[in-house]
């Protein structure tokens, strides 16, 4: 199968950034935003292409999907162990390449309406196109440092756009705690990457992810607190990948990273950037599965449940509309954790694999529904907090029927995407973890609870008198509602499990009755509760506040994690740690060099007295200096 | 050429030339003054050549033309040396050493 189109997907998005970036004063605000929605069509396009190519004419070899990838040596180590660029065309990356295109595409459509008149127009778009091309590469990088640049790439990008409105300090403080606390994640990342080179010998994904091969069989190389050197390198490397996807105790990012956007928040927080993490693991799935029987992979299982769990527990209270989806997504990453977690390897037994990637397309297509959807509401209304809100149905139907697909499909409501994927999901850890099971349960309960609570609160509830009546959005950002919408309802019906599987052969997939009607009951049972509490103004949920107490005011506040990481880095680790070293280095380091320059400067001010202007000095000086070396010459250096 | 007189007699000579020279040089205050003083240490020097020429090759001529050539680069030298001085005297009204300190760190 030819890929070289493949190459250009990537590369479209990197052209605008580098033409919008260039020419960013001379750009005229209504082209910039052509141009990025017609080089994202380009590439949607081209994605789709690529996708139909694969999974439907010419991917297969004897019904396994093949791995094809095109690639030059960058930099080279020794024969086996060298840093390679290309790309690498498997399932999940043709799958990760529509849902990036898809999302942007839409979002780059909506925002020409949502960032219109913004005196940043043309860089928003840029930095969109940036971040666009990142995430590509990093979908379609061929090794662990290919993966790694892009990493950090989208983590720039990221920045950037947490940051966009920059005169905010909320934003700014909001865009380096991002970047700060992915970063000390991505340190775990490197030293994984560096880890696994060392120990196997190479970083080409193709090579370390074969089920017989070397870099699996190497585990026993050497071990290290009672594991394998190989578990702890796929630990750090999870660590990684926990910073990007907000895992606990990773998460306190995310919530935070809100202050952008919201067309940003639905491209990068919800459906592409923080997904990188799942994509990670299930990029090193073999791996993951396949060393010391999978303890690490363990480890992603329990993390993923308990972050799925914390989040959505938290989401019940937030106010803020756009945090509330912030917790959301943190609860559907940790569900996608939780899927790869709990999944075998061959046929039917990686169910898992397959539901945390079909709950990885499903939910890229709702959130940003939900996030675009919260995004008109937030135009509408100028506040993200319920409190403004209310009753917002009649002057926006549009927004609200959209709203209503996306909560209906988060919250595992037949026929709709999300009840397919969390259905597989709640069945892979059916099978292997009962726990891990009551959990999923749970948090399904919750999540229909909290959307629908914020559903309500935004289109129903209490009517707010508005000063300025709210109208619906413009044309362009209710099309990518829309369209959003209808993927939402269809995108479920894709069969899955036939085109990607852990083993790359699919399986047929099929529905587990007893488990999505008790998934399904969940659900109605949570949206049935909001109903009662939200759907009309009353004051039944202030009553269950009180019942709850002391433990509705530690989730109102995210159980403090934000405070307790200030107070360990501000208060121990700024206090004890970086201040005697930023004494030592300004007093000590800086004062040698410092106090070798005043010296200098010290000694000429003594010295240039010398230079006194007048002829005769200079004469006299050099004809005493001519004698001196005459004498010399003559008495002491005859020969 | 006068053979009574031996090279030291003329080397004492055209060293004291020298040496008045140098002397001149560093001491006077006026910058005429000193350019004679550095047309002194040449005539020395040219003297020099004359001599050795003489004493050592005396059928051959590059000493001689070697002093016509210093003289030549003299008058030159002198030239550009006067022409400073008037320039500096049309700028400041003087002459004098101490009052040209400007070159001063």
């Amino acid at each position: 199968m030819d890929i070289s189109h493949a190459l250009l997907i990537p590369m479209i998005p990197l052209l605008i950034f580098l033409v919008l970036g260039v020419f960013y004063n001379k750009i005229k605000p209504a082209v910039s935003g052509y141009v990025g929605v017609m080089g994202m069509l380009v590439s949607f396009g081209l994605s789709i292409y690529t996708a139909y190519q694969y999974f439907l004419v010419n991917g297969q070899i004897d019904g396994v999907y093949q791995s094809i990838s095109q690639k030059t040596v960058w930099m080279r180590f020794t024969d086996t162990l060298h840093i390679d660029m290309g790309v690498l065309i498997d399932p999940i990356s043709v799958m990760m390449l529509v849902v990036v295109s898809t999302i942007s595409l839409m979002v780059q459509i909506y925002s020409r309406g949502y960032m219109k008149g913004d005196s940043g127009y043309t860089k928003f778009f840029a930095y969109l196109s940036l971040f666009t091309f990142s995430m590509f590469g990093l979908v379609l990088a061929t090794n662990l440092f290919q993966i790694y640049i892009f990493w950090e790439l989208v983590g720039v990008s990221s920045f950037l756009l947490i940051g966009y409105y920059y005169t905010k300090p909320s934003a700014v403080a909001a865009a380096k705690k991002a970047f700060i606390v992915t970063r000390f994640a991505d340190f775990g990342f490197l030293i994984g990457i560096l880890i696994i080179g060392y120990y196997t010998g190479t970083y080409d994904f193709e090579t370390l992810n074969q089920p017989d091969g070397a870099a699996i069989l190497s585990w026993t190389s050497g071990s290290f607190m009672g594991l394998s050197i190989l578990t702890w390198a796929l630990i750090l490397i999870f660590i990684g990948g926990a910073g990007k996807s907000a895992m606990f105790p990773l998460h306190i990012w995310l919530p935070d990273a809100m202050e952008g956007p919201t067309p940003v928040s639905a491209l990068i927080h919800a459906a592409t950037m923080v997904v990188a993490g799942v994509f990670l693991v299930a990029r090193l799935f073999p791996m993951y599965y396949f060393v010391e029987d999978g303890f690490a992979l363990q480890v992603v299982a329990y993390v993923g449940a308990f972050s799925a769990l914390f989040a959505a527990v938290i989401a019940v209270t937030q106010t803020d509309i756009k945090r509330v989806l912030a917790f959301s997504t943190m609860s559907q990453l940790g569900y996608m954790m939780l899927a790869l977690g709990v999944s075998g390897y061959e046929g039917h037994e990686g169910v898992g694999y397959t539901a945390s990637m079909f709950h990885l397309f499903t939910h890229a297509m709702f959130k940003a529904l939900l996030f675009l959807g919260a995004g008109s509401v937030i135009h509408a209304v100028h506040s993200n907090y319920l409190k403004d809100m209310g009753g917002l149905r009649k002057f926006m139907p549009l927004t609200n029927i959209t709203f209503l697909v996306a909560a209906l499909a988060i919250s595992g409501v037949p026929p709709l995407a999300g009840f397919w994927s969390k259905d597989e999901i709640l069945v892979a850890a059916f099978e292997q973890n009962k726990l891990i099971y009551l959990v999923g349960v749970l948090v399904a309960g919750l999540t229909a609870f909290y959307i629908f609570r914020i559903y309500f609160g935004i289109f129903w509830g209490k009517e707010t008198q508005y000063k300025h009546p709210p109208q619906e959005s413009p044309a362009s950002m209710t099309l990518p509602l829309v369209i959003l919408a209808f993927l939402s309802i269809v995108v479920g019906f894709i069969p899955f499990s036939e085109f990607i599987s852990a083993d790359k052969a699919g399986f047929e997939g099929h529905l587990n009755y007893p488990l999505a009607a008790i998934a399904t009951a969940v659900g109605l049972v949570g949206i049935g509760l909001a109903y009662f509490f939200y759907k009309k103004e009353n004051d039944l949920s202030d009553r269950f506040v009180h019942a709850f107490g002391q433990f509705y005011t530690w989730t109102f506040h995210k159980f403090y994690f934000d405070e307790l990481y200030l107070f360990i880095t501000k208060k121990i680790l700024f206090k004890n740690v970086s201040y005697p070293i930023a004494y030592f280095d300004k007093k000590y380091v800086d004062g040698t060099m410092e106090g070798v320059g005043n010296k200098t400067v010290w000694f000429s001010e003594k010295i240039k007295k010398i230079q006194s202007g007048r002829l005769q000095d200079y004469a006299f000086a050099f004809v005493s200096g001519v004698v001196v070396l005459a004498l010399i010459f003559v008495y002491f250096l005859k020969n | 050429m006068i053979t009574d007189i031996s090279l030291y007699e003329v080397l004492t000579i055209t060293t004291l030339l020298f040496f008045i020279g140098v002397y001149g040089f560093i001491t006077r205050k006026n910058l005429i003054s000193m350019l004679i003083s550095v047309e002194l240490i040449l005539n020395a020097s040219v003297l020099n050549f004359v001599f050795f020429n003489q004493y050592l090759y005396p059928e051959m001529l590059q000493g001689a033309i070697f002093s016509i050539f210093i003289i030549a680069v003299a008058a030159a030298e002198t030239a550009l040396a006067v022409a400073i001085i008037i320039n500096l005297y049309r700028k400041i009204s003087s002459v004098e050493v101490a009052d040209v300190e400007n070159m001063k760190y």
